[in-house]
């Protein structure tokens, strides 16, 4: 049980840090409180920017995900994004902070309307923004059950530990803003890195060191294809590369953009991004492919046997065998297994609050959530000014927790890994709304009708894998079923994986498709919708 | 020199599609990483050089002085 108090007092400590950010904002405007007053130091920019990445996603999705795919996932996402999302920063994230600086945007959206001289558009961008980042909060919501109920063996159950992590974060968000979120960001970045470069250490001395463990792995013709990445084809691998380009397009990381005291605050955040992703996924995926060999700990054996049941040529399961066996197999909580396993009692219990910090780095999306609502929503259509700044600020939160509790309530039901839904869905959602972006900001002749016909794509395009995920289980690894060939040519196809399209992740065509759509309308419409030369003037001198 | 920058984030997002290690475990580089986790592990590292490079050639310092004219209302 020790682990477990340790990680509910840092439940505490981060509910403190919340009181102490409220109290030291209390009388502030609501730029204090949305964007700390943009006056975020350069220590605090970066491991706050970095730990609001750090997600559930890249500690227990990272793990998960190596554990039953091997070595491909550091490739897949943490090297790709060490080098995009820095790029995007430089080039994109820059330009949004000069203009957020001059304009005092504190949204997304309110630079687009300003951009594009639109009203409901902007309402519309709001909207499909809104509904990407709910997958964000289900990732939170999947691993604040998750670790809760492992760390406790059960005694907190999955819904239950779920539920306690999404309240705290909304406390402590409600409570010091921006500020809040980023002190907590910070904490956490740091608690992962000290502990987490422990735990490999120890874990790796329990299990007879690194070499041993990974020649043993080589041994076996069922674990040997862990360690390359024989299993995956080039063009899927290709196609995530796709993936870091939503970073920038988040309004979470949209709104950091804007916080920033000065722009040369950037420069080291660029610079240490990609040291920071090895820090934190190469112990997640090594431990997560270390996993493998850990049959000691009787919850990995469990699912060692499932996975090898799922696996079996022509075993005779019902698709209720294997959405049983799937579960049973699934890694989310391997990282917590092997800690539990193989490390003493104290390094558990610091790595369980290290993880928890990490799973709950959504409470940025919270904030992100709460100001785009009070902002794009409520103070453009003149609630503020009908209704006062303390109901501003109610409705925000009263909007955060309805669609906190749409996520997890559908966090409770969804039957695909952290690292499956935050990529299928956020990241793939978000990818395909950069060209919103870079069209904004570099192209003079997009239009709002070129943003409209953009976003309408991504929200269909993103519904339309969904619907294909949830209609289509599954079918057994190393099959694939199809579900779209036109003249016999298969165009989308369900595998185990997820959805692809001609071989590729849905993120490619969906972004590409964006940006023709973005490029095409725009020059269609750009006789009747051009911007006034007044307002291209402010955004390209 | 801003090109060569460039070039030299272009070159990297090349080199990430390593098809040489695709099928191989070995070396393991230390006596446990697989080299595929190697390689990619190095490749961070210098992604982290070449955005120095970036940083230090092509700064759009231009976005740090204060812009002549107006600012608009956000609310546009």
């Amino acid at each position: 049980m020790i682990p477990a108090l340790v990680v509910f007092a840092y439940l505490g400590v981060v509910l403190y840090i919340g009181i102490f950010a409220f109290r030291t904002t209390r009388q502030a405007s609501a730029e204090d409180y949305f964007l700390a007053g943009r006056s975020l130091g350069p220590a605090v920019f970066l491991l706050s920017l970095f730990g609001t990445n750090m997600t559930a996603f890249s500690i227990l999705g990272a793990s998960g995900h190596a554990f039953a795919n091997g070595i491909v996932t550091f490739g897949l996402m943490a090297s790709s994004s060490a080098l995009v999302i820095p790029v995007c920063l430089f080039a994109i994230g820059t330009r949004l902070w000069a203009l957020g600086k001059r304009n005092k945007f504190m949204t997304p959206v309110q630079m687009f309307r300003d951009r594009w001289e639109c009203r409901h558009i902007g309402t519309v961008i709001f909207v499909v923004q809104a509904v990407l980042l709910v997958p964000y909060i289900i990732i939170a919501v999947m691993g604040g059950g998750t670790v809760l109920q492992a760390i406790t063996n059960g005694a907190v159950p999955y819904w239950l530990g779920g539920a306690i992590v999404s309240s705290v974060v909304m406390a402590y968000v409600f409570l010091g803003g921006m500020r809040g979120t980023a002190w907590v960001n910070a904490l956490q970045t740091t608690l992962f890195l000290l502990f987490g470069t422990i735990a490999v250490f120890v874990i790796g001395a329990g299990m007879g060191g690194f070499a041993e463990a990974m020649e043993a792995l080589l041994a076996s013709p069922e674990t040997a294809p862990l360690l390359t990445r024989e299993r995956v084809s080039p063009l899927y691998f290709f196609s995530y590369t796709f993936i870091p380009l939503s970073s920038i397009a988040f309004p979470h990381i949209c709104i950091f953009c804007l916080t920033a005291r000065n722009v040369t605050y950037f420069r080291k955040t660029i610079v240490l991004y990609p040291i920071c992703m090895l820090l934190i996924w190469l112990p997640s995926v090594f431990l997560g492919v270390l996993a493998n060999q850990g049959s000691a700990v009787p919850a990995i054996q469990t699912k060692l046997e499932a996975r090898a049941q799922l696996a079996a040529p022509g075993a005779p399961l019902t698709p209720d065998d294997r959405a049983r066996l799937r579960a049973q197999a699934a890694g989310d909580d391997v990282i917590l297994r092997l800690v539990e396993g193989y490390a003493p009692t104290w390094l558990a219990a610091l790595l369980g609050a290290a993880v928890m910090a990490a799973v709950m780095a959504s409470d940025s999306q919270i904030l992100a959530l709460s100001t785009m609502f009070t902002e794009d929503v409520f103070a453009f259509y003149q609630g503020t000014a009908r209704f006062g700044a303390a109901m501003q600020v109610l409705t925000g939160r009263v909007f955060v927790i309805v669609v906190t509790a749409v996520a997890y309530v559908i966090a409770l039901r969804i039957p695909q890994s952290i690292f499956d839904v935050a990529t299928q869905y956020a990241f793939a959602g978000y990818a395909a709304l950069v060209p919103l972006l870079v069209a904004a900001l570099f192209w003079k002749s997009s239009t709002r009708w070129g943003a409209l016909a953009s976003t309408l794509w991504t929200a269909a395009a993103v519904a339309a894998v969904a619907a294909v995920q949830t209609s289509i289980p599954p079918p057994p690894p190393g099959s694939a079923v199809v579900v779209w060939a036109p003249g016999g040519t298969p165009i989308v196809t369900r595998a185990a994986t997820g959805t692809f399209v001609l071989g590729l992740l849905p993120v490619v065509p969906m972004t590409l498709i964006s940006a023709v759509l973005m490029i095409v309308v725009s020059l269609a419409t750009k006789r009747f919708a051009r911007p006034h030369a007044s307002t291209l003037a402010r955004y390209f001198p | 020199m801003q090109k060569a920058a460039a070039g030299a984030v272009v070159l990297l997002y090349l080199l990430h599609q390593d098809y040489w290690f695709w099928r191989e475990a070995r070396p393991l580089v230390f006596g446990f990483l697989p080299i595929g986790l190697f390689y990619h592990a190095a490749f961070t590292v210098v992604s982290a050089g070449v955005l120095w490079l970036l940083v230090a050639l092509a700064w759009p310092s231009h976005l740090e002085e204060e812009p002549r004219g107006p600012a608009s209302g956000r609310r546009g």
